[in-house]
């Protein structure tokens, strides 16, 4: 199953890094990444495989909010197939 | 191929524009459980509604967190009782409802919608036994909603029944204080298959167990609007209907993994777009901006027929089964827009009389003074249902005498049912049109074999 990381908040040093060492812990495999600084804001968008996931999806969603809290940032992660309904035919 | 921006405009979607599944609803057949004896029946209920749905609220759930869409109720219909009690012997169906409210509570639903009856054509005892248990099974119950069918197109008006409904609807108000009358709907030409409260109930002709998806999404619609200002209205139509589309085809997944993960039929998607009381989640708003200065001006009738046909156009196409009232709803106390207007003056009951000739479904929501009669209420009820009956579309009616209250105070109800300003209803007689009963017959176009 795919999913999508979308992290939004204010640009510092090390956001990309602290995300893809806490999804590695997490046996999360990270297939392409687009990030750009957005109106200011630090705009990231990730998708990730989470075939070989050691971890429910609860679990690796409560370890992003933890990140989300310690690092001021909005991080979200959503299964693929809800922005492909939307967006493709 | 998903850009970024596909990816951030659904987030901004979600976040920003209120965009959610209004209600998935689980419809369960209780045919099989009609007993002699009451207490066995209501037990019967119980243990079929909390084993059919016991998943219902923690798969919702799930499909929230792993999607990120909320999902905002998770709701059960059942068949309408008036069929399933039948059997008892009883003068009253409060136990019933009773026990539709327990296992409601097991299941921790939200609303649980089918303490109904269909008499468009004529009342059963059984019929006549459940419409008079109302007041009392909606005063005695927190969750369990109610409906009542008065007519059709194929059957006419049952103007007995429509009579009885005032009466009944007044007795509620009186009984709860109007709360009651929040979950209790008269309708024309009711749908089986409809997953949104106050009026859903689970068909005859429906399966033994099914799900339904209500998508909403009125905040997106809204958003769209606001990029292609004072354009013409085709472009109009055209942008509602790729946005409906994008909605829908959120509800359509959405509900195929939830029929998978219940191990349940996938039934219908309405396409309805249902508004909160939410600032930026309002239908009104958006026909405020197609150009009108406050919705119920002249103009609007127009504008909400442009936006609801678009809406099917757009959604019909991303679902592979539409079904439900799929339509825009215009529940005064629900919608912010709404609110204001009515408020201003400038909507008024007669207005959204007419707006529902051309939307889903009807005279929703709407605070009438505490002192309307129950004849009054019959006749807003005898009108609404004509326009349906004529029209081959359903109407519904849920009106709340707001008991000790007049003209421009507001009824508070709280949450996603908002707060109603009382408007005016014409205070010249109805009695004795009323009081001829009968039926009123079926128009030509039922006459189509």
């Amino acid at each position: 199953m795919n999913a999508i990381v979308t992290v939004i908040g204010q640009n510092r040093v090390g956001i990309i890094a602290a995300i893809s060492t806490r999804l590695a812990a997490l046996g999360v495999d990270i297939l392409d990444v687009s990030q750009t600084i957005l109106n200011g804001s630090f705009t990231m968008v990730m998708v990730v495989s989470l075939e070989g996931a050691n971890a429910s999806f609860v679990a690796i969603r409560d370890t992003l909010n933890e990140l989300a809290a310690e690092r001021g940032l909005s991080i979200r992660i959503q299964r693929q197939e809800i922005f492909e309904a939307m967006h493709t035919v | 191929m998903l850009t970024k921006n596909d990816i951030l405009s659904t987030i901004e979607m979600i976040d920003q524009q209120h965009l959610d599944i209004r209600t998935i609803t689980m419809g369960i057949s209780l045919t099989d459980c009609a007993d002699a004896s009451v207490s066995r029946a209501c037990d019967r209920i119980y243990d079929k509604i909390t084993r059919y749905a016991k998943d219902l609220v923690s798969v919702g759930e799930a499909i929230e967190t792993e999607f990120g869409i909320p999902i905002v109720n998770k709701r059960i219909s059942v068949t309408p009782i008036a069929l399933v009690a039948a059997a008892s012997e009883t003068d009253s169906y409060v136990p019933f409802a009773k026990a539709l409210d327990r296992a409601a509570k097991t299941c921790g639903v939200d609303y649980l919608g089918g303490f109904s009856a269909l008499v468009q054509k004529g009342m059963t005892g059984a019929d006549e036994t459940l419409i008079r248990s109302i007041p009392e099974a909606l005063a005695e119950t927190d969750v369990v909603c109610s409906s009542v069918n008065i007519g059709s197109t194929k059957a006419g008006i049952n103007m007995d029944a429509v009579r009885l409904m005032g009466k009944v609807i007044r007795k509620t108000a009186e009984r709860t204080n109007g709360a009651g009358c929040c979950k209790l709907v008269v309708f024309c030409n009711a749908v089986e298959d409809n997953p949104f409260m106050a009026g859903a109930f689970h068909g005859v002709g429906e399966p033994e167990k099914v799900v339904n998806v209500g998508v909403s999404g009125p905040g997106v619609v809204y958003h769209a609007l606001q990029a292609v200002k004072g354009a013409p209205f085709d472009v109009v139509a055209e942008t509602v209907k790729k946005t409906a589309f994008r909605i829908t085809r959120m509800g359509q997944l959405v509900a195929l993994e939830a029929s998978k993960r219940l191990d349940t039929p996938f039934g219908i998607v309405d396409l309805s777009l249902a508004p909160t009381p939410a600032v930026g989640d309002s239908v009104a708003r958006i026909l405020e901006e197609m150009g009108l200065e406050t919705c119920g001006t002249h103009g609007t009738t127009a504008a909400l027929a442009l936006l609801n046909d678009a809406v099917k156009k757009g959604g019909v196409m991303a679902s592979s089964s539409v079904g439900g009232l799929s339509g825009a709803f215009i529940p005064v106390s629900e919608d912010e827009g709404m609110i204001a207007a009515a408020k201003a003056g400038v909507l008024t009951i007669d207005k959204l009389e007419a707006m529902t000739c051309v939307c889903s479904v009807g005279l929703d929501m709407i605070a009438v003074p505490g002192d309307t009669d129950a004849d009054t209420i019959a006749a807003i009820l005898a009108d609404e249902a004509a326009i349906g009956m004529v029209n081959s579309k359903t109407t519904a009616v849920r009106v709340l005498p707001a008991i000790g209250k007049s003209v421009g105070d507001t009824v508070e109800m709280g949450g996603l049912m908002g707060s109603a300003p009382v408007m005016p209803v014409h205070t010249a007689s109805s009695k004795a049109f009323i009081a001829r009963g009968g039926r009123i017959p079926a128009p030509m176009q039922s006459l189509k074999n």
